[in-house]
């Protein structure tokens, strides 16, 4: 198993904390795994993007130039990224503020209406773990219990109270993802 | 069993130093490793081991006080980026003349000036040739994994101590910024002041007592004959440490006609460039060379037999592949391939470029 995955959005929607969670889950179950953000002056208030590869053999290059999946959570990520999905791949998209939706007709189209989700629970945070979710429950690379020890060791102790609400986002996530295509 | 964590590279460099026993660090932050010293004063390791980490008021004072800590036979260390490195390079010329031991971290930039904070391979010249002033050498690790740059902190140390010579590790803000998995040591205990003298006390400034002529460490030595005397001793130790301490690692180098030669990050990249070339039954190999001084020159020669052609694969303008070319003494054709300020190549660009020269 190796899946090559894309997380990308703006600064502060939780794209790099995403990606950490997830490398980490692969870590608890044994797995390879590489985090690889963008950094610098984009991170200053601009887009964010994070490469997570998670492999049951040594990983090479930790920056590849196509993806299994797309994690997309704003239009210049989208516009950047639908190209570079590989072909029979997965794009998740959360269609907030989207004006032009993905076209492509060879790759497996899911939307999750994350911020509408996370409004329901009444708690804007819950974001990107919601968005996790959608993903996990169309990927399930990575066991929920191994999930959970993930963001055990990826949030500092002071926030592990958090864990059950992370925990409860997870599965809203995992109910709520839209499949928009059929490849 | 041995604690896995997810780690950046930088701060993987601030556990290995807790972790290995480190006396002190001083540093002054610059982009893309802050990591370091930001991780250093989060795990804040002077209230377990001991050991001292402390912001300077700039790169000169950071070399300097590492100058003073080796002085007395400590474990000292310091990290920076290409720009605050070559304010750091008269320093470690005093370092290395006065044969002293200390760990230097540069997470290299895209340069020439101020350039880029995206990675970059740049100051290989000035890592492995020198930087500072005269004949002086020091050794030169270049990691590929955040793993590697957690374990090269130890590793640094011991050589560093071994031979009384300064140790860099080389290495960009890709292996520094990117997260992996990271095996743990047990922690190692500071050398008390008693052991610094039992191990060191021949040469360290640890305190004169009556029974001992004073030590002194210096890098003068005005007497053309003394000072001759000095870079006689400092080459033989150059020899030496070429003969015993060449590191590399290979990929699919036994049966390869082409061959890759990259280090540090660019590695990683070549690693999936030879696995692609390979799935095309194109016969090329992957030579890493895990010291860059001293270089594996005798490895190189050893493969000349069955090769067509190298490629130097850097993230530079073409510097490592001199001392590629002067290992072969043209028995083989050596091109280059590089990317420069901070732009990373993909494997297939890579695969493409070595096809280029060798493959038509």
């Amino acid at each position: 198993m190796k899946e090559e995955i894309i997380i990308a959005g703006f600064g502060g929607q939780g794209v790099l904390s995403m990606g950490k969670i997830l490398a980490y889950s692969g870590i608890m179950q044994d797995q390879e795994v590489t985090w690889m953000p963008s950094y610098g002056p984009e991170m200053r208030g601009g887009t964010a993007n994070v490469t997570v590869i998670i492999s049951d053999k040594r990983i090479s290059s930790p920056i590849v130039n196509t993806y299994d999946t797309a994690i997309i959570l704003n239009q210049q990520s989208l516009d950047k990224f639908e190209p570079m999905v590989k072909a029979g791949g997965l794009l998740i998209y959360d269609p907030n503020g989207i004006i032009r939706h993905p076209v492509r007709k060879d790759i497996h189209i899911y939307s999750i209406e994350a911020v509408e989700e996370a409004a329901k629970l009444g708690n804007a945070k819950a974001y990107n773990m919601i968005v996790l979710g959608a993903f996990l429950k169309l990927k399930s690379i990575v066991k929920m219990e191994n999930v959970i020890k993930g963001l055990k060791k990826s949030i500092p102790e002071r926030h592990h109270h958090l864990i059950p609400m992370n925990e409860q986002a997870i599965e809203v996530g995992m109910g709520a993802a839209k499949q928009l295509n059929a490849v | 069993m041995a604690e896995k964590v997810l780690k950046k590279g930088n701060e993987g460099i601030a556990l290995g130093a807790i972790h290995c026993g480190c006396d002190g660090y001083f540093g002054y932050p610059i982009t893309p490793q802050s990591e370091v010293m930001e991780t250093l004063m989060e795990e804040k390791p002077w209230e377990t081991t001991g050991m001292v980490v402390l912001q300077a008021e700039s790169e000169i004072a950071s070399i300097n006080m590492v100058h003073g800590g080796a002085c007395c036979g400590k474990k000292v260390m310091t990290s920076s980026s290409s720009p605050g490195l070559s304010l750091m390079c008269e320093g470690l010329s005093y370092l290395a003349a006065s044969e002293l031991p200390c760990v230097v971290v540069n997470v290299v930039r895209g340069g020439p000036g101020l350039g880029t904070i995206q990675p970059s391979q740049g100051d290989y010249y000035q890592a492995v040739k020198g930087g500072g002033h005269g004949d002086y050498k020091t050794i030169v690790l270049a990691p590929f994994s955040a793993q590697e740059m957690y374990d090269f902190v130890g590793l640094g140390f011991d050589l560093a101590f071994k031979y009384r010579i300064p140790v860099m590790m080389l290495t960009d803000g890709m292996i520094g910024q990117m997260m992996e998995k990271v095996e743990l040591r047990p922690q190692q205990a500071r050398l008390s002041d008693q052991e610094i003298v039992s191990r060191y006390g021949s040469w360290a400034t640890t305190g004169k007592t009556s029974d001992r002529p004073k030590n002194a460490v210096t890098s003068l030595a005005l007497e053309s004959k003394v000072h001759e005397a000095l870079n006689f001793k400092l080459q033989a130790k150059y020899a030496e440490i070429t003969e015993h301490e060449v590191r590399f690692e290979t990929l699919a180098c036994e049966d390869a006609e082409y061959l890759l030669v990259a280090y540090g990050s660019v590695a990683r990249i070549c690693e999936s460039a030879v696995e692609a070339a390979r799935a095309q039954g194109i016969k090329l190999g992957l030579l890493r060379p895990i010291t860059l001084f001293p270089f594996p020159n005798v490895e190189i020669q050893r493969m000349i037999p069955q090769l067509k052609g190298i490629l130097s694969v850097e993230l530079s303008a073409g510097q490592m592949v001199d001392d590629i070319r002067l290992a072969v003494e043209g028995k083989v054709p050596v091109h280059f391939y590089g990317r420069l300020g901070g732009m990373i190549p993909s494997p297939q660009e890579v695969l493409e470029a070595c096809k280029a020269h060798y493959i038509k």
